[in-house]
């Protein structure tokens, strides 16, 4: 077969390759480490080969962009039809402060908006709650009310532009809020695009954002995914996320794999409840870190699309195509950035995000330079969003679809991560499935473990961080904090005090209580969090019902 | 045999993020030091309560959502209410360079910003249950 | 008695502390003294031995609950409820939860604390973490004396949580009052075998129920094997790690093993046997420590474990040698051995003339001693 002479002549040709030209280069000079390895300390070969790729087939493996398995992108033309979405994550302050920061970010290019809250909102509190004391608007928006929600898109047209909310914990109710927001603009429910982050297993995972436990946490998103399918059907009710996993430690390897088993436990809850898989399933959206290691990165997509379209086709019988497509954001490492030398991350940002589009991302947030210290400034935004824009326009990657296929290095790499992919969602069964695991600390001490071994290799100088571990200078970084005024904390307590006062009192209690026992029962919550936000109930009270009825989740630390 | 050194890491306020926190407790340990870690959403009463019952030498505060400013100095000024002002108080995370003389002025001693090596960290709670 | 007690921290203090006056201060339900003393004991301070012969007279209020079982199963969630529950009857709680020092490094993460975190400010609830610093088993070597200070401290209920290893499990049901042991049930049909000595040691049993497992055939299990002891028979009582199902339970079976201690006499009997193995434990510690400390007695430690492996002495004989050489206090060392100017290829002299002079020295130190 001339397949297996090709081989055969290739393994003779690299033999004779490594015994001669690069046993002389060797012994001329030495490789400058015993080991490369990728940021995930993954070990690199000096060389791959058409041998890498044996056995495996185009059509398989990769498939045409647009079709099964989606290896190569998504979309027949990818970045030729439509550029990816440049989307900046913003938010600090007051509502008013964040929408100024929308309007400078629109129209200076980003074609969509992405929203940071405050501590406080994520957990679910009034920025007058005692627990919210010292962290007002620090690092995202305050939103406690309807009103503050209305402030903050103030003169945004929300039927042109998608919105993505970072908020998980309390998902539902900010979306709620936004609903109610765009009714009372007078836009239909069915023309609103956006996104809810509304990913709650990845918050016991990684980032500890919760507030309820898993089982009535689930119930809460699934009651996302019923009602987005009937009243708001071009909304992603949740956006699965590996970035938040990879930030607290995990390997790209973990960050794939506890991703992407996530998302197959919201397709399970999904099934569950009584839905059919491609009902919700074309509206389940990822969003993935693009970490340093270039390639590694690249190869996460692809590896993500191809297992993603497989369980979905294969595993839970999804017959639309568009349930199989795994439609995804992508963010620059936040923990990359260096708080030395910090220009310098301008180029790790460029980097990242050459990587996430040659990795096929549809939406995209770079980071600012100054993030390694603050939420950032205006020029230091402008020049993360141009790093996208000079991507796009200038580099030429945008230019052909999926220009890394076929490159021996990468599609090795591509197969690995999906090796080790399945050997994780073996584990995760063993313990029982993601909430057992969960319960038993698994994610949380891998992904502390992977994070200790990084730092390690860091302080023991195996990993060089520039500015940080080498070439260190001694100069102190121009600083310019942006300070949250003490002027828009008052400016929100008052309002919320207004609001509390002038509000119906009887519509209030009514529609609180309409909630509480939907809460209790088994009816979608999402009309109850609709009408009790339209009551002028403050995210505050509505979680304070829900954190009575749901009761609190407690971490289970096993250090 | 020389004492043992006790530390708090505890993570004041709502902020999660605690990858950083982890890790330097892990480094205390391997530097043969007792970590008491509290975990998450501690107030600066519950840090103060504990550092006082666990008697130790230092409190190490880990913040990455800006809110710094405001739980530091206070668990720092709850100590001392408590009496309990020879507990040294470090503090870490996303802390803009200008914010860190007003920090040791509220008497927080020490304060690792990112990319502090863990060596130094380990160095400074080794010196700090010394001296006092 | 020493004026001023050393402590964790140098004292930069505006007045000396004695141990007598934190001792006070404890009887006035100061948490602060009740934490420095548990310190000073722990880490082996001179004032150690005042502070508990100070300390004993008050101790003997607190019931002592022993929690062990394998790490992961549930206790400090478990133990974390039950405070709970006994505050809400207005008991004083104490707990002190005991973790694992890694041999390597000698360094600890004690992490039991995180668990209770709705009590951390609760001011009748005292949480002291310990490591084990070298013991073996799953206790640190001041664990009862810590609870000591929590029971002077005016605590009525201290649970003592262990790592759940070695013979932590026997240490602690000769020191606790009641003793519980957790359980959990593992998954698939592999058919539980339970540690070696766990059923004997146990006074109530708890089937912990986790997402996985089923309780009922461990359950059936222990009722199986469990026998009656001292007239009381183990009850078991099944618990779930995400509510408080079978909390209510629990309590009342820790509190019916207490009447019965007390209706039986047991109660006292247990103490004096307690305090027994205590005084027993204690005396072979001292020794051992003091041997191995006295600095003075290194020589002639080393030049007999040299006769041992020579076979001209045998260990117990040696022992018995170096035991006659151990002191109250550790003396300097004596003068540095003088070599031979004669034999300068580095010879000093043979293992018997070592040994000669060190006796000779340690014979003029104690005769010294003996005159002050």
């Amino acid at each position: 077969m001339a397949e297996a002479e090709d081989r055969k002549e290739l393994e003779a040709r690299l033999k004779r390759w490594e015994s001669t030209t690069l046993k002389e280069a060797l012994a001329a000079n030495p490789e400058r480490r015993e080991e490369f390895v990728t940021t995930s300390s993954r070990p690199v070969k000096r060389l791959y080969t058409p041998l890498d790729l044996e056995g495996k087939g185009y059509a398989d493996r990769l498939g045409h962009p647009g079709e099964f398995p989606f290896t190569r992108g998504i979309h027949p033309t990818m970045y030729r039809g439509r550029l990816w979405t440049m989307r900046m994550f913003a938010g600090y302050g007051s509502a008013e402060d964040t929408n100024k920061r929308f309007k400078y970010l629109i129209a200076h290019g980003e074609t969509g908006l992405s929203t940071a809250f405050d501590m406080p909102t994520l957990y679910g509190y009034d920025t007058d709650d005692p627990e919210a004391k010292g962290e007002f608007g620090t690092c995202g928006v305050a939103v406690s009310s309807l009103e503050d929600m209305q402030v903050l898109f103030d003169g945004i047209d929300v039927s042109k532009v998608s919105t993505s909310m970072t908020i998980n914990g309390p998902a539902s109710v900010l979306w709620a809020m936004y609903l109610a927001m765009a009714e009372a603009k007078g836009v239909r429910w069915s023309s609103l695009r956006g996104t809810i982050q509304n990913d709650i297993l990845k918050e016991y995972q990684a980032q500890k954002e919760w507030i309820f436990p898993p089982e009535p946490s689930m119930r809460l998103v699934v009651d996302t995914f019923e009602f987005g399918s009937k009243r708001v059907p071009q909304w992603n009710t949740i956006s699965i996320s590996g970035y938040h996993i990879r930030e607290a430690g995990a390997t790209a390897a973990q960050e794939l794999a506890f991703t992407l088993a996530n998302g197959m436990e919201y397709v399970r809850w999904g099934i569950d409840r009584g839905l059919r898989v491609d009902e919700f399933a074309p509206r389940l959206s990822f969003f993935f870190n693009v970490h340093n290691d270039f390639f590694e990165e690249i190869a996460k997509f692809r590896a993500a699309r191809r297992i993603w379209a497989r369980e979905m086709r294969d595993t839970f019988g999804a017959r639309d195509p568009r349930s199989w497509l795994l439609r995804t954001h992508a963010q620059t490492a936040g923990v990359s950035l260096t708080a030395q030398q910090p220009e310098m991350n301008i180029v790790r940002t460029t980097i990242q995000a050459l990587a996430a589009v040659l990795g096929g991302t549809q939406s995209l947030h770079t980071n600012s330079y100054d993030e390694a210290y603050q939420v950032p400034h205006e020029k230091a935004v402008r020049i993360a969003l141009r790093t996208q824009q000079i991507i796009a326009h200038e580099s030429g990657a945008a230019n052909t679809v999926d220009p890394m296929g076929g490159s021996y290095f990468l599609e090795a790499l591509t197969d690995e991560l999906e090796e080790e992919a399945y050997r994780y969602f073996d584990r995760i069964q063993e313990f029982g499935g993601i909430i057992p695991a969960i319960r038993k600390g698994f994610f949380q001490q891998e992904i502390a473990n992977s994070a200790y071994r990084y730092q390690k290799e860091i302080e023991d100088r195996e990993r060089t961080i520039v500015g940080v571990n080498d070439f260190v200078v001694d100069e102190q970084p121009e600083v310019e904090p942006l300070r949250v005024q003490e002027a828009s904390f008052r400016a929100q307590l008052e309002r919320l005090k207004r609001i509390r006062r002038e509000r119906d009192s009887k519509r209030h209690a009514r529609a609180l209580d309409r909630l509480r026992k939907a809460c209790e029962g088994d009816e979608n919550t999402m009309p109850f969090l609709v009408d009790a936000v339209k009551a002028q109930a403050t995210l505050g009270e509505i979680c304070d019902v829900m954190r009575e009825v749901f009761g609190v989740w407690e971490e289970p630390l096993l250090y | 045999m020389p004492k043992k050194i006790r530390v708090l890491i505890a993570k004041p306020g709502l902020d999660g993020h605690d990858r950083g926190a982890k890790v330097v407790a892990r480094a205390l340990r391997d530097a043969g030091m007792e970590v008491i870690y509290t975990g998450l959403r501690q107030s600066p009463e519950d840090i103060v309560e504990a550092a006082i019952q666990e008697d130790v030498d230092a409190v190490g505060l880990s913040c990455l959502s800006g809110a710094h400013m405001t739980l530091f100095p206070e668990v720092v000024r709850l100590l001392k209410k408590r009496k309990a002002a020879d507990i040294v108080v470090a503090g870490g995370g996303i802390i803009p360079e200008d914010d860190i003389p007003k920090l040791r002025k509220a008497g927080i001693q020490a304060v690792f910003g990112p990319g502090t090596p863990l060596a130094d960290i380990v160095r400074f709670f080794r010196t700090a249950a010394k001296g006092a | 008695m020493r004026d001023t007690v050393s402590s964790r921290r140098s004292p930069n203090r505006r007045r000396p502390t004695t141990v007598a006056s934190l001792v006070d201060d404890l009887a006035r339900r100061d948490k602060r003294a009740a934490a420095k003393l548990i310190s000073l004991i722990e880490d082996d301070e001179p004032e150690a031995e005042e502070a508990l012969s100070r300390i004993h007279p008050r101790t003997g209020h607190a019931y002592v609950i022993g929690f062990t079982g394998p790490p992961g199963v549930g206790k400090s969630s478990l133990i974390n409820r039950l405070v709970r529950s006994y505050r809400a009857r207005g008991k004083k709680v104490g707990v002190i939860a005991v973790d694992p020092t890694s041999p390597f490094t000698g360094g600890a993460v004690l992490g039991d604390r995180i668990r209770m975190t709705e009590t951390g400010t609760d001011p009748g609830v005292f949480i002291r973490s310990m490591a084990t610093r070298g013991h073996p088993g799953g206790l640190a070597l001041a664990t009862f004396d810590a609870v000591r200070v929590l029971d002077a401290l005016g605590m009525d209920i201290v649970f003592v949580e262990t790592v759940g290893a070695g013979q932590a499990e026997v240490e602690i049901a000769t020191r606790a009052h009641t003793t519980v042991v957790v359980e959990m049930p593992l998954t698939g049909d592999a058919i539980q075998t339970l540690k070696a000595g766990i059923l004997e040691i146990g006074d109530v049993y708890v089937v912990n129920k986790t997402d996985v497992g089923d309780p009922e055939a461990l359950v059936a299990n222990l009722e199986f094997q469990l026998q009656p002891r001292d007239g009381w028979k183990p009850p078991i009582v099944k618990t779930c790690a995400m509510d408080d199902r079978g909390l209510p339970e629990l309590v009342l079976a820790i509190e019916r093993h207490r009447r019965h201690l007390k209706a039986t006499g047991l109660l006292r009997r247990k103490e004096i046997k307690r305090a027994r193995t205590e005084i027993l434990e204690t005396t072979r510690r001292i020794v051992e420590e003091r041997t191995r400390e006295a600095t003075y007695l290194t020589a002639a430690l080393d030049a007999l474990a040299a006769s041992v492996a020579e076979r001209k002495v045998d260990p117990r004989a040696a022992a018995s040698r170096l035991l006659a050489g151990v002191s109250r206090r550790p003396v300097p060392l004596p003068r540095p051995i003088r070599r031979r100017p004669k034999s300068s290829a580095g010879n000093v002299g043979s293992k018997r003339e070592i040994l000669r002079r060190i006796v000779r020295q340690r014979s003029r130190s104690q005769t010294s001693r003996s005159s002050r």
